[in-house]
């Protein structure tokens, strides 16, 4: 073992395990580090399904380009288009893998695979497994990492948590060769060596309290490798999914399948109308999304189903009974169709609400479900570098590149997905690249899965070729110095016991609760300029309180108080780069709405923001930066909308604020 | 019945509870609480107020930022597991009134609907605690891995689509596929017993969980290549003829998985694979 090269993967989720076996199959042993036992990873959460072109829509004139094109358009053009491109041409690719795997991915009647519509797209593009497509898809990779742990070529590091990469080296000679982590149940800290460190440690939904994450997405394990030197590109774009049930401890999920079934979004037309829904005639009904976008309908991109939805709520009040409530409605739809297509999800909606979706409409509202954002990383473009980028693409148009799809990236290029830190990679929802101001639904499993097939053979090329001095050759003193420095950050959390009365705005879980109300009202649906100040100087307080913070716990055995605690403190870190990015970024393009700055301004801010951390005033610097595109000329994005004669575009700050309390 | 469901209410009590719940109220919590491994357990009470469309979660997160009992003792917050508060990634699962289930799932509207009403929560019973409500099930997986539940493909590069099947068999792999894992038809198994020694694992009654993902895979065009390995296994100690039929673990399924079905279907299977193994001579 002394003299063999290895990886470590941090997450156990769908980007952390594709990596796993893809590194692990060709030869490089991996040791994967997951909070859960993998298999509970919150890629699990996953409904509507997974995006790629398929024959039948080819025929109909699609293609890998048009998803490329409609992920760019989705995105607002902040994504990075090179991996875009590579990722839509390996989509088929990765269906068919899945499939091989055993997914049971829903079936024609002739026996192939089903095909479902989704945002963004007036193709059915989207596959997937019932309304549990990510758990689905999950399990097959948590299969293959068994199989694979069971030949001894993964080593399972469950029930271990992240604290720390371990980098070696100053400036342009800084790699990363390990990690400091810590056994949730003994409490041990130590450090590992790895020859790269993948990072697949999804989102950071918590950050702003309730959100349809799961209560492990704290985004902390992308804070420290953020104040450990890594830089964190477009912070402020964070999506909040059109549709979920607003619920005591989190929003849940309520997939965006729905409405690619037929689902119908409307209020009652008269305000306060206090009839049952399925009293109300359909000229008394409100199709919002139907009405104001007829060419997607209910389809538009989620952040713009967000925006009206709240809309029609807050600044109109025309929510059900005047609250914060619209109805999605499956109701016309034949109850056996639904079960066989949305079964698991209408289950959850009856069990947590009560109703039938079947014939009962839901009531949904928007929460926060996506983070966009994430470690800012690299690549090397492929192939396909056209003179001039392509116009708007029209279905079944020749795509603009030879016979065979051109190459976006330079596959097994050692920097594809790595951070500015060498060896430090970051793959699936915590990489920044793919989905630029908004992530089209049943896009996020693909880039997960992408990320880990395609640039896991970056990291095996990296490890074997690019690393001279092997980590199990390095001197014993810089483990030791990070594992020391991480214990005393641990020793210094554990002496802030209270076993007496305490004070309560000190309690860890105190202060993580104003983060995540302040996070929600001032940096999710509706942004300006003095909420966000107003956002800044509350964390500021928040951080000083957190200087202080008190623990609840003091046993060294199994302390989840501290672990919380621990990640508050990194959460505040991570959100004031995104309230402060948020700010900064002067313009609305995609999830990004400012009131005071309505409009798209290419000019100054079609660029990424990338936030690095300033160790002394523990802070972030944003900068601005091109964004890499190069293959498809930036369009304005509208999806079709007609004016409905309501100005949305200047609802006074009052209003705004009083809708976001 | 054995005492799995003795103290449960039926879906019918609880979604009538539901209705007539008392807005404000408080409800007291006893919970089952335990430092570690090897130590003494104690029983903790906490009073909480109720939220709109609260749940056990919901609670859990109230006491660990009022860690109070019912006494005005200070004390530690409960340790628990949770993940996805969907049930769906099976994390939270714990025995709530004497009846094993998610905690995310268990509305307080419909276990306690009136002031005062109580809620009991225990660990899992045939998992060794960690700490409090946290049990360790890496048992459960570890099973998983004796019955290869995988599909044993050749590789992840690119070879074309997996093979073809009926919408009517896409749905009953599904439902056996929709499995989180969580435990519930273990904890509820008369024959499921807790063994702390992993040297006994591979010997101890598998359970209805790793027998029903065999036969998910069995069903597999590919997967069914392990079917011979799989069925030795179920044959051997702790296999499939350990099951006493009490027919515990499709009752408590949260997700209505056919697991009495599963284990007829892969104990037929594996006695006809036995006899033809007899008559090939390869025992």
């Amino acid at each position: 073992m002394a003299d063999e090269k290895r990886v470590i993967v941090v997450g156990g989720g769908l980007a952390g395990l594709a990596a796993s076996v893809r590194i692990a199959e060709a030869g490089v042993p991996v040791d994967l580090f997951s909070m859960v036992p993998v298999k509970r990873s919150h890629s699990v959460c996953a409904q509507g399904g997974i995006n790629a072109c398929n024959e039948v829509a080819r025929q109909q004139g699609y293609s890998e380009y048009q998803h490329f094109d409609e992920t760019l358009i989705g995105g607002d053009f902040l994504n990075d288009q090179h991996p875009v491109l590579e990722m839509a041409n390996w989509a088929p690719k990765i269906i068919d893998l899945l499939d091989r795997m055993g997914v049971p991915f829903n079936r024609s009647s002739e026996g192939f695979r089903d095909l479902r519509l989704f945002g963004g797209s007036l193709f059915k593009r989207t596959h997937f497994a019932g309304a549990t497509t990510g758990q689905q898809l999950l399990y097959a990779l948590d299969e293959q990492t068994r199989r694979f742990a069971s030949e001894g070529k993964v080593n399972m590091m469950e029930f271990w948590e992240f604290l720390y990469p371990i980098t070696e080296g100053e400036g342009e000679d800084k790699r990363c060769v390990g990690i400091v982590a810590q056994d949730m149940r003994t409490m041990q800290i130590r450090s590992f060596r790895a020859d790269a460190v993948v990072m697949a440690t999804g989102g950071c939904g918590l950050v702003f309290g309730k959100s349809t994450n799961s209560i492990i997405c704290t985004g902390g394990a992308a804070s420290r490798c953020y104040q450990a030197g890594a830089w964190y590109g477009n912070p402020e774009m964070i999506q909040v999914h059109p549709t979920a049930i607003p619920g005591a401890d989190k929003c849940r999920l309520m997939s965006e399948s729905a409405r690619g079934e037929g689902g119908r979004v409307w209020v009652p037309r008269k305000k306060g109308d206090t009839r049952k829904p399925t009293d109300i005639p359909e000229n008394e009904r409100y199709y919002i999304l139907e009405e104001r976008y007829p060419k997607y309908g209910n389809l538009v991109p989620r952040d713009i189903a967000t925006r009206e939805i709240f809309d029609v709520c807050v600044n109109e009040g025309m929510g059900i009974n005047g609250g914060n409530q619209v109805y999605l409605d499956l109701t016309h739809k034949d109850p056996e169709y639904l079960t066989r297509k949305l079964g698991g999800i209408l289950d959850i909606y009856e069990k947590f609400v009560g109703d039938d979706p079947r014939y009962t409409p839901m009531r949904i509202f928007p929460a926060v479900h996506y983070s966009m954002g994430g470690l800012w990383t690299t690549y090397t473009p492929g192939d396909y570098q056209p003179e001039q980028p392509g116009t708007e693409h029209k279905p079944g148009n020749p795509i603009p590149i030879d016979a065979q799809p051109g190459h976006g990236l330079t596959i097994g290029a050692h920097n594809n997905a790595m951070t500015n830190i060498t060896g430090l990679y970051a793959f699936g929802e915590v990489n920044f690249a793919y989905h630029g101001a908004t992530r089209l639904g049943a896009n996020a499993l693909l880039s997960c899965i992408f990320d880990g097939l395609c640039n896991g053979v970056s990291v095996v090329n990296y490890v074997r070729e690019g690393v001279d001095t092997p980590a199990s050759e390095l001197d014993q003193s810089i483990f030791d110095q990070a594992q020391q420095a991480e214990q005393a950050k641990h020793d210094k959390l554990m002496a802030s016991v209270n076993t007496g009365k305490g004070d309560q705005s000190l309690n860890p879980y105190q202060i993580g609760q104003e983060m995540g109300e302040v996070m929600n009202a001032a940096s999710t649906v509706v942004k300006t300029g003095p909420g966000l100040e107003k956002c800044l100087a509350k964390l500021d307080e928040l951080r000083e309180r957190f200087s202080r913070v008190e623990l609840g716990d003091g046993a060294m055995w199994t302390n989840q108080s501290l672990s919380y605690a621990r990640s508050v403190g990194d959460m505040l870190i991570l959100a004031e780069a995104i309230a402060k990015a948020g700010l900064l970024r002067e313009e609305s393009r995609g999830s990004h709405y400012r009131t005071d700055f309505p409009e798209r301004d290419d000019e100054r801010f079609w660029k990424t923001s990338v936030a690095k951390f300033n160790e002394e005033t523990g802070k972030s610097d944003i900068e601005f930066i091109e964004v890499k595109a190069g293959l498809v000329k930036l369009r304005p994005r509208n999806y079709g909308k007609v004016d409905s004669g309501t100005n949305k575009e200047k609802i006074p700050p009052k209003q705004v604020a009083q809708a976001n309390a | 019945m054995s005492d799995a469901e003795s103290h449960a209410f039926d879906a019918d009590m609880r979604r009538a509870n539901r209705k007539k719940a008392v807005e404000g109220r408080s409800v007291i919590f006893k919970i089952k609480r335990c430092d570690g491994p090897g130590k003494p357990s104690r029983w903790e009470s906490f009073k909480v107020p109720v939220e709109q469309g609260g749940n056990v979660i919901s609670s859990l997160k109230w006491i660990a930022a009022n860690p109070i009992t019912t006494e005005g003792t200070k004390t530690t917050p409960v340790v628990w597991d949770s993940g996805c508060l969907e049930e769906v990634c099976g994390a939270c699962t714990m025995v709530i009134n004497g009846r094993v289930r998610q905690s995310c799932s268990c509305l307080i509207d419909e276990y306690a609907p009136l002031e005062g009403d109580a809620i009991t929560l225990e660990p899992m019973s045939k998992f060794p605690v960690i700490r409090d409500l946290w049990v360790d099930r890496a048992r459960l997986f570890h099973n998983l891995t004796r019955v290869k539940a995988w599909v044993p493909i050749d590789g992840t590069y690119n070879m074309g689509a997996g093979p073809k099947e009926t919408p009517e068999h896409q749905q009953m792999r599904y439902a056996l596929s929709e499995c989180m894992s969580c435990g519930c038809c273990l904890d509820a198994c008369p024959q499921f017993t807790k063994v702390e020694d992993e040297e006994k694992w591979d010997t101890s009654f598998i359970g209805a969980h790793a027998i029903s993902q065999a036969r998910l895979f069995n069903e597999h065009g590919t997967g069914k290549l392990l079917k011979g390995d799989r069925y030795e296994e179920l044959a051997g100690a702790g296999g499939v003829s350990d099951c006493g039929n009490a027919q515990n673990c499709v009752k408590v399924c949260p997700k209505g998985i056919p697991l009495t079905e599963s284990i007829g279907a892969v104990g037929r299977g594996t006695t006809v694979h036995a006899i033809k193994q007899f008559f090939q001579g390869k025992e």
